[in-house]
């Protein structure tokens, strides 16, 4: 047991070749993942992704399959979940029901014969306002309170990594957003390396340094916010993180600098340094805000490209913007996203528009069209995830 | 003068209906209220009664008026103090075993089982298979089995594990085995469902938060299973500390092992002293009251519902 002081600083985490193998399905595939000391990672993705078997991973709740876990350089993989440096948030609060709040605090201090523990849970009780509830039982208090007493029992042990799962699923809009700056301002006060597991990319977003996008028990890709948004590298990342235009064509020729993509008819010029792909065909995209709406064909220009005439299928006012569906012959349905500069949406349903975009603005993802599809549809019908199910027991069932 | 005018009008028609409610609610319980009166309050009185009485002058053996000896107390604690510390001596044995049986088999149904619904289910079938034999006869297989001249009395004999001379039936070690054994499934079912329903995500937590398992079972486990502990046990405790069927001669028990129940139905059917049973009866169920009442109010059981 880890007795005595507290971790003084953050631990860096590395996962080494995990993989998690649960009868009958794989959880997680084959993961390798190094989260640096003091920074704030997110696990994005869908429900059954592996993110949360990844967190129990590392907390030590399951025993990895195969390969190793390392906390602050050291290996924890034998370890049993009480003697790693590690505490979790859990997603259903799991506050012990037949103590008081500030009992639920304590225990993780007294359990490590910390001397002045009630004074410290008092301490993280009032870090999260909730110190004159410390004498309630967990059953007396709102869900969001719940949620704020797993976060100050998790952080008054000072642990070198804190895991939350999913931890502001059950709050409403304004309190997560209340509770998600006060995460992010707790975690830059102590320094701690927070593991984040979400399924809101909304919420990774904004609270994460850097993000790991999953799908199917393996990274889809990694890296900071913006950078993920701006330069999606899957179909599954570009539109798991926010919206995307993908259209799929050959490579028509190129420059030194860019290629063109032919897109149903036309040249779509997409910059080399922001295409994974530059040659034969590839998935190109464009985020829905980046697209510009023309009332007439506009006059063709090298930093631009252009697309349409289509026609205004649905029109939705957000507030802030106005989201269109334009239906482009040949190509199918493009989002676009205008910010309502004036006031109110500017084109109507059934008009005929045109779409532009600056080239800089085009990436290239790395799939490969021709599997492209079938990755897409698998997420969508319950018809393909059957049938790929039953394409990976037949594959399951020849290994043996 | 507006909200006079409608709180005067609504009153009324707010509270008819929770009157007609009250009636009907009443009316649903007089059934209830009449049993409870004719089968626990009269006889509890006539009970008291009883326990007053006086042997009539000039009348035959078993013939009382009724008086007001509480003398009749005194006299039956002073003849029968062993025999009342005995009955909840055993009990209390018994209940501690059956608790200790009971709890490692339980949490293996309700817990470690949950994986293995069908396995779940045989056992629980398993617990409560002794009741389609009665319990009087499976009390007797037990005095067999326990006989001087059982197969398992003569092979302890022949290990010298016991003294050649030595009994296991009418012994203390047969009435509370017996009695724990009688006792078992009582307190295995209410402590199966408090188990069965137990969250391991708090165990999950409890670990998380630096405690081992045996550190978990007793800060987390073992407080979240009381009610089934105290519900456990007061099933066992109350009807072992009266029972008169494993401590008697004819069963399990010997002449130095009876218990109050025993001794209250010598004192009823074959001494025909009346008053002394019926003040032994009651002397019994206050003790057994005030043992439970500190009982549950230690436990605080009451905090976690």
């Amino acid at each position: 047991m880890v007795t005595g002081a507290f971790a003084d600083r953050g631990a860096d985490l590395e996962l080494v070749g995990i993989q998690k193998r649960f009868p009958g399905f794989t959880a997680i595939e084959h993961l390798d993942l190094v989260i640096p000391a003091g920074s704030f990672f997110a696990l994005l993705g869908p429900s059954g992704c592996g993110k949360t078997t990844t967190l129990r991973l590392v907390a030590g709740l399951e025993e990895p399959t195969d390969g190793r876990i390392l906390i602050g350089g050291k290996d924890v993989t034998t370890q049993k979940a009480y003697q790693r440096p590690v505490n979790t948030v859990f997603q259903s609060y799991a506050l012990f029901p037949h103590m008081t709040v500030l009992e639920n605090v304590a225990f993780g201090l007294r359990r490590r014969k910390i001397t002045d523990a009630r004074s410290l849970a008092h301490e993280a009780l009032r870090l999260v306002e909730l110190d004159h509830l410390a004498a309630r039982r967990p059953g007396q208090l709102s869900g969001g309170q719940q949620q704020r007493v797993a976060l100050a029992r998790a952080i008054v042990n000072r642990p070198a990594l804190l895991l939350l799962d999913e931890p502001l699923g059950a709050l409403d809009l304004k309190l997560r957003r209340q509770m998600q700056l006060e995460l992010k301002s707790i975690q830059e006060d102590v320094g701690l390396t927070f593991l984040h597991v979400t399924h809101d990319q909304e919420e990774a977003m904004t609270m994460a340094d850097t993000i790991a996008v999953m799908n199917k028990g393996r990274i889809e890709q990694l890296g900071a916010p913006e950078q993920l948004y701006d330069l999606p590298k899957t179909a599954f990342v570009a539109n798991f993180l926010g919206q995307s235009n993908l259209f799929t064509g050959p490579v028509l020729g190129e420059t030194s600098t860019s290629i063109t993509v032919d897109v149903a008819g036309r040249g779509i010029v997409v910059p080399k340094a922001r295409s994974h792909r530059h040659a034969g065909d590839v998935t190109i995209g464009v985020r829905p805000e980046k697209l510009t709406l023309h009332r007439e064909n506009p006059v063709a220009d090298s930093s631009h490209n252009v697309m349409g005439p289509g026609r205004v299928r649905d029109v939705s006012f957000t507030g802030v913007s106005t989201q269109y569906l334009v239906a482009v012959p040949g190509i199918g349905t493009l989002v676009v996203f205008e910010q309502n500069r004036s006031f109110g949406p500017v084109e109507g349903e059934g008009d005929e528009v045109w779409l532009t975009w600056n080239v800089e603005h085009g990436f290239g993802l790395d799939d490969d069209p021709a599997d492209w599809e079938t990755k897409f549809v698998a997420d969508t019908s319950t018809k393909s995830i059957a049938a790929q199910r039953r394409a990976t027991l037949v594959t399951e069932l020849e290994e043996a | 003068m507006a909200f006079a005018a409608f709180a005067s009008t609504t009153a009324p028609t707010t509270d008819a209906p929770a009157r007609r409610r009250s009636k009907v609610a009443l009316l649903l319980l007089l059934p209830g209220i009449l049993y409870l009166v004719l089968f626990f309050l009269a006889p509890l009185v006539s009970l008291i009664l009883t326990s007053l009485q006086a042997p009539s002058e000039f009348g035959d053996i078993g013939m009382y008026s009724y008086a007001f000896r509480w003398e009749n107390y005194a006299a039956v604690i002073e003849q029968y103090w062993p025999h009342i510390l005995r009955s909840f001596g055993y009990a209390l044995i018994a209940t501690v075993l059956a608790l200790a049986f009971s709890y490692p088999l339980a949490y293996f149904i309700g817990v470690t089982a949950r994986r293995w619904p069908l396995l779940q289910s045989l056992m629980l079938v398993l617990v409560i298979a002794p009741f389609f034999i009665s319990f009087l006869l499976r009390t007797l297989a037990w005095k067999q089995i326990l006989s001087d001249e059982s197969f398992l009395v003569t092979s302890l004999k022949a290990v010298s594990l016991l003294a050649p001379d030595a009994h296991l039936t009418g012994t203390a070690f047969s009435v509370i085995f017996g009695l724990t054994y009688n006792f078992i499934p009582f307190m295995t079912l209410p402590l199966y469902t408090t188990l069965e329903r137990l969250d391991l995500r708090y165990l999950e937590a409890g670990n998380d938060l630096y405690a081992s398992g045996f550190h978990t079972f007793r800060t987390v486990t073992l407080p979240l299973s009381m009610p089934g502990i105290v519900a456990g046990t007061l099933l066992t405790f109350i009807p072992a500390a009266g029972d008169y069927i494993n401590a008697s001669r004819d069963f399990l028990g010997g002449a130095d092992t009876q218990m109050i129940g025993n001794v209250i139905e010598a004192n009823f059917l074959v001494l025909l002293n009346y008053p002394a049973a019926a003040a032994l009866s009651l002397i019994l169920m206050t003790v057994i009251l005030v043992i439970v009442g500190v009982y549950v109010k230690r436990a605080g059981t009451e905090e976690l519902l």
